[in-house]
């Protein structure tokens, strides 16, 4: 059974040049959960969530082979856009990065104005709409035309990257540490939104912080050195993890 | 021991400090020298045009063309004209291909072609004005048969372009990657992210490679000696021989009259005006949109 949103990884490998990133990896991830993604620094755990969008092969001299499977969608396929993909896959990345000279609005609107999409009424729908799901409406509904999204603060600057991504309706939402840069209160925001999403979204979430992992993902994966290591309900790995390397991780014992 | 110590540190610390600080004003002396030095030619020069300049402005300088000498009451009008038309026909030339180039290199040039690109727009830029204006000359004269506005416009579009390419591809390559990121994860084809993202972020920069360009183009003499080549009356043919400013302010300062002087001094004051005005102009009409702040 394929449902909307669900992902397949078999066999993927990721290089940048010589150096491979990822080895063999094999997942599934359930469709409208968030799955998190956890590892020390330089493990692949970024990489890997940039394979499945068709992120990783705008970096120079990259390369990847195996299997992504989006639902029906064969993103490695022959044919494939990775145009289309990405419009089926939104992204939050670890730094806010708004479009510095567009408006509030024109931010959230970018992914559909700037693939054509020309319907005023629908587009105002369209900002409301993926503000509110951001939490972000009731901050900036004053001055959505009036105000750069880089004159936000760097919360709510995550947040309006977040409205921008849902605003294109993507069926996946990959998120890159999206709160590693930020306060412990824009964090609490950012995860509460994480909790909503999974609601209509598929959310694979990469951090470092693995009580964040605990909070918001009902899955989490645990990435070592280009391999992955074990992937399991998040209390089973947080308590009763089957392989001795993640029970090291998580007691803090190195990473 | 330990308290001689402390002196004698204490003492070489004081001569330290004495000899740090003569050294400091030395230094320092030599850099605002330096400094002085730079900004004196451009003062001097501004104030000599100025000063020499002035007493020719009136209305007839903007509204007439040359006169016999001898005769009062001559301008430069066809000259002005001349120069707008040759330096927009170089504009329309200089700018796209600049602007198209540049992208290119910052964009889709990080291979070996774009090297190639990179240092042909190098070597171009480094070539004399007076041998753009010998080969627009061969390219376009001699294939027309007569000199013209048309003529020397090519020869100062060319000489736009690698400088606008390279000022373009470096301010492109100052935009974070991140945003370029943010735009390609939204599923916008790469063509339009540099149209619509990258190249609005660095519209100050882009436009500053252009008015660099404009600048350096406006006063140009050599390469329209043999293509546009200068004309005592009004022209608005782009095939034909067309006043220029900068030809008209050479051929009246090399005269033997001295109300042809005035003028050449009137015109370089002109000159000197219409690029600082395009270049305000320009920076101020494109620096409005949504404002930027931290």
């Amino acid at each position: 059974m394929e449902a909307q949103g669900q992902i397949q990884i078999q066999d993927l490998n990721a290089w940048f040049g010589t150096t491979q990133a990822l080895y063999n990896i094999n997942l599934e991830i359930l469709p409208k959960h968030t799955t998190a993604i956890i590892g020390p620094s330089g493990c692949g755990k970024s990489t890997f969530v940039r394979c499945i969008n068709r992120m990783h092969e705008t970096l120079p001299n990259t390369r990847v082979s195996g299997k992504v499977q989006i639902a029906e969608l064969d993103v490695y396929g022959k044919g494939v856009s990775p145009v289309w993909v990405r419009r089926r896959v939104g992204m939050v990345f670890q730094k806010a990065n708004p479009f510095p000279t567009m408006s509030i609005y024109d931010n959230v609107a970018a992914g559909l104005k700037l693939n054509g999409y020309s319907n005023r009424h629908e587009l105002d729908k369209i900002v409301e709409r993926s503000l509110r799901q951001a939490a972000l409406w009731e901050e900036v509904k004053d001055y959505l035309k009036k105000k750069s999204g880089a004159s936000l603060s760097g919360g709510q600057q995550q947040r309006l990257c977040i409205a921008r991504a849902l605003a294109v309706e993507p069926d996946v939402l990959l998120m890159d540490e999206p709160a590693s840069a930020l306060d412990p209160i824009s964090t609490a925001k950012i995860e509460d939104l994480i909790f909503d999403l999974k609601q209509q979204y598929t959310v694979v979430i990469v951090t470092h912080n693995m009580q964040q992992a605990a909070r918001v993902a009902e899955y989490t994966a645990f990435f070592l050195m280009g391999n992955l290591v074990e992937f399991d309900k998040t209390e089973k790995m947080f308590t009763k993890p089957s392989d001795k390397r993640t029970e090291d991780y998580i007691t803090g014992r190195f990473g | 021991m330990v308290r001689r110590e402390g002196l004698l540190s204490r003492a070489a610390g004081h001569n330290i400090q004495l000899h740090r600080r003569i050294s400091n004003y030395v230094a320092l002396g030599l850099i605002t020298t330096a400094a002085l030095i730079v900004t004196a030619p451009l003062f001097l020069i501004l104030g000599t045009v100025i000063y020499n300049g002035v007493g020719g402005l009136s209305l007839d300088f903007f509204t007439h063309s040359p006169k016999p000498p001898g005769e009062p009451g001559g301008g430069m009008a066809n000259a002005i004209v001349g120069s707008l038309m040759i330096l927009g026909i170089a504009s329309l030339i200089g700018l796209p291909l600049g602007v198209g180039s540049g992208v290119y290199l910052a964009e889709y040039g990080r291979d070996k072609y774009g090297n190639i690109v990179r240092f042909t727009a190098d070597v171009l830029n480094g070539v004399p004005s007076i041998v753009m204006g010998i080969a627009a000359y061969a390219l376009v004269v001699l294939i027309q048969g007569h000199f013209s506005m048309l003529a020397g416009s090519i020869a100062l579009g060319i000489m736009m372009i690698p400088i606008i390419a390279r000022t373009t591809e470096e301010v492109l390559l100052l935009v974070p990657h991140t945003i370029r990121e943010a735009a390609l994860g939204l599923g916008i084809p790469q063509w339009r992210t540099v149209v619509s993202v990258v190249l609005p972020s660095a519209m100050s920069g882009v436009v500053t490679g252009i008015m660099l360009a404009f600048a350096r183009i406006a006063g140009e003499t050599a390469p329209l000696l043999f293509t546009a080549l200068g004309n005592q009356f009004w022209n608005l043919d782009v095939n034909r021989p067309t006043a220029a400013m900068p030809l008209q302010i050479y051929v009246y300062a090399l005269s033997a009259y001295d109300d042809w002087h005035q003028l050449a001094w009137t015109g370089a004051l002109v000159l000197i005006g219409i690029i600082v005005i395009t270049t305000v102009f320009f920076r101020f009409a494109t620096s409005r949109g949504v404002k930027e702040a931290g």
